[in-house]
């Protein structure tokens, strides 16, 4: 029988020819990682296993990224704990403050991940490499802990949904709408258990951003993870990365799919996901004056250079509306660089905005763009659950950062049409 | 294993971020985040929960954030099992990797009201509503799981060499 393309680095993974739905394995891992918050845990439960030593030092990479640069005493211990164990162990991939970033825009950046990888990481959005033609899935720190101690981890072979992606996207429209508007189709758990692997002529109109955005939120759909077929695109961004050489795994053509579900790319139109589930989609037709009273742009989703300067474009020359705060996070400090060099920094300054340094914070209600009750907003991140980003009482609206710029500059949800035209 | 509790029952698609928010996220002692569980859905929680009651769930039971403090706030606070329609993927693997047994049943979180006494066999996957007296069949764990759940999580099958 035909495998998918995240059966096939699977089997590949397990030494087996070959694996189907169900099957229960241990894969060896390219990568494991962990986070300032799931690190610690992880580091408690290793102390437990016996090991002197990591089973790869190369192979582990701890980013200092949700509560860093340290919010409070406590953040600051968990940092610290991260910082001695992997000074401790050698571990060659650990980031701090000043060589940080957030997670799944750094890893991709620093060329840890490449095609046919085996990834495990324990936060959620791990799934984000997938964009690269990895196998790369969310665990918890208890894998992670036997993760670093034996470079493996048991998984349950998914069966797959197949997308298959036609046409073009249109002006302001991008992976972030994409997704949106999946996950709306498809339910918060849609895609449990399964893979979501994209596929079709319309990657071609798809940056490695927009792929990594869509990858990013697989999670959203319940799904194992998310992953794209690999092309050239996949392969100039792996080499102007110096990442390691690709292995491409292709499904073959008699792959079985529990579903397949046709995307037009071009019948995409801004989507805004609203409270308090990613599966909210609604389009612009359906969405009347609504007031914000925050901002976010940045997140593993979308704090990259692309979708800055999606934002700056309709950022520039304009003021941001009186009473909305509005937050731009650029994802890694060579986004930021890089950011700066083109202007978008200066761009956002004088709209109105705060640009901050590269952190998880207001996405998860950590710290550093907090919403007291009553209060909306509208943000590039991936989650907008009850108290995701504050009080109970909040709201937190998931956009584009087109949309995201364009209701910064109006005050309220607005597509990005509505102030360019 | 056999587990004899009181319901307490939420609704389809809980998040982790209800389980336990991030803002507590900066502690990983167990007793501290136990004090905070399910705090974003139920302030009551924590004041009436008590060991061995059983968590009855719907769709979707722990979805969005990998974060093992999750699995660890619910098993801290006393709960003994989790019965949901269906649970989310990481939270799933982080139940049975840090040994708090959970058992998807749609049936029975169908039929199971808040505060019924409800005793569960996961031997023989026999779940009984003892306030109403019906009974439920739930599937058992594929034997590799089973295995982890019986040397007591990942860690220790790792200890003690079962898993390699």
């Amino acid at each position: 029988m035909g495998m998918t393309m995240t059966q096939k680095i699977l089997a590949a993974h397990a030494g087996l020819d070959s694996v189907e739905a169900g099957q229960l394995i241990l894969a060896d891992l390219d990568l494991v990682l962990g986070n300032d918050i799931t690190s610690p845990v992880a580091i408690k439960e290793f102390a437990k296993l016996g090991k002197d030593c990591v089973f790869d030092k190369d192979k582990i990479t701890m980013v200092m990224d949700h509560f860093a640069p340290n919010k409070d005493i406590k953040a600051a211990e968990q940092c610290k704990m991260c910082r001695d164990f992997c000074g401790e162990k050698d571990v060659t991939h650990f980031y701090d403050v000043g060589q940080m970033g957030i997670e799944h825009a750094l890893l991709p950046e620093k060329g840890l991940v490449t095609a046919g990888n085996a990834v495990i990481g324990a936060d959620s959005h791990t799934c984000t490499y997938g964009a690269l033609g990895a196998f790369s899935t969310g665990v918890g720190s208890t894998d992670m802990a036997c993760g670093m101690a034996i470079g493996k981890a048991w998984f349950k072979v998914p069966s797959a949904i197949k997308f298959n992606l036609t046409g073009k996207l249109n002006k302001y429209v991008s992976g972030k709408d994409v997704i949106l508007h999946i996950i709306g189709k498809i339910g918060v758990d849609g895609a449990l258990y399964r893979s979501m692997e994209f596929t079709g002529e319309g990657l071609a109109c798809l940056s490695m951003a927009d792929r990594l955005c869509i990858a990013n939120m697989a999670i959203e759909a319940g799904a194992k993870n998310g992953i794209f077929e690999v092309d050239e695109i996949t392969l100039d961004y792996i080499k102007a990365h110096g990442a390691a050489e690709p292995t491409v795994y292709k499904a073959d053509e008699d792959a079985v799919y529990d579903e397949v579900i046709d995307i037009d790319l071009s019948s995409v139109t801004p989507t805004v996901a609203f409270p308090h589930l990613p599966e909210n989609a609604r389009t612009f037709d359906q969405i009347g004056d609504i007031k914000i009273d925050q901002v976010v742009i940045g997140s593993c989703t979308n704090g990259r250079l692309e979708d800055l300067e999606a934002a700056a474009e309709i950022m520039k020359g304009r003021k941001c509306a009186p009473n909305v705060r509005v937050i731009v996070i650029p994802a890694t400090q060579q986004i930021y660089l890089d950011a700066m060099e083109k202007g978008l920094l200066k761009i956002f300054i004088e709209s109105g905005a705060v640009v901050s340094t590269p952190t998880c914070g207001p996405c998860l209600g950590g710290y550093m763009g907090i919403l007291a009750a009553g209060e909306r907003a509208v943000t590039t991140t991936n989650r907008n659950f009850v108290g995701r980003m504050g009080h109970t009482d909040s709201e937190v609206y998931l956009a584009s950062p087109a949309v995201a710029a364009a209701s910064a500059i109006t005050g309220k949800i607005s597509s990005p049409e509505e102030v360019m035209s | 294993m056999k587990y004899e509790g009181n319901a307490i029952k939420y609704g389809d698609n809980v998040d982790t971020d209800v389980i336990i928010p991030a803002r507590y996220l900066n502690t990983s002692d167990h007793a501290e985040l136990a004090s905070h569980c399910m705090e974003d859905i139920d302030k009551t929680f924590v004041g009436r929960v008590q060991a061995g009651d059983v968590m009855i769930a719907g769709q979707n039971f722990g979805c969005g954030s990998s974060r093992e403090h999750a699995p660890i706030a619910i098993k801290a606070s006393g709960i003994s099992l989790v019965i949901a329609k269906s649970f989310a993927r990481i939270f799933y693997r982080n139940a049975i990797n840090i040994g708090l047994a959970i058992v998807e049943c749609p049936e029975a979180s169908e039929s199971i009201s808040e505060g019924d006494r409800v005793e569960a066999d996961m031997d023989s996957g026999i779940i009984r509503n003892l306030t109403t007296g019906k009974e439920f069949k739930a599937a058992p764990f594929p034997e590799f799981i089973q295995k982890i759940i019986e040397n007591g999580g990942l860690v220790n099958s790792i200890a003690n060499g079962s898993i390699k």
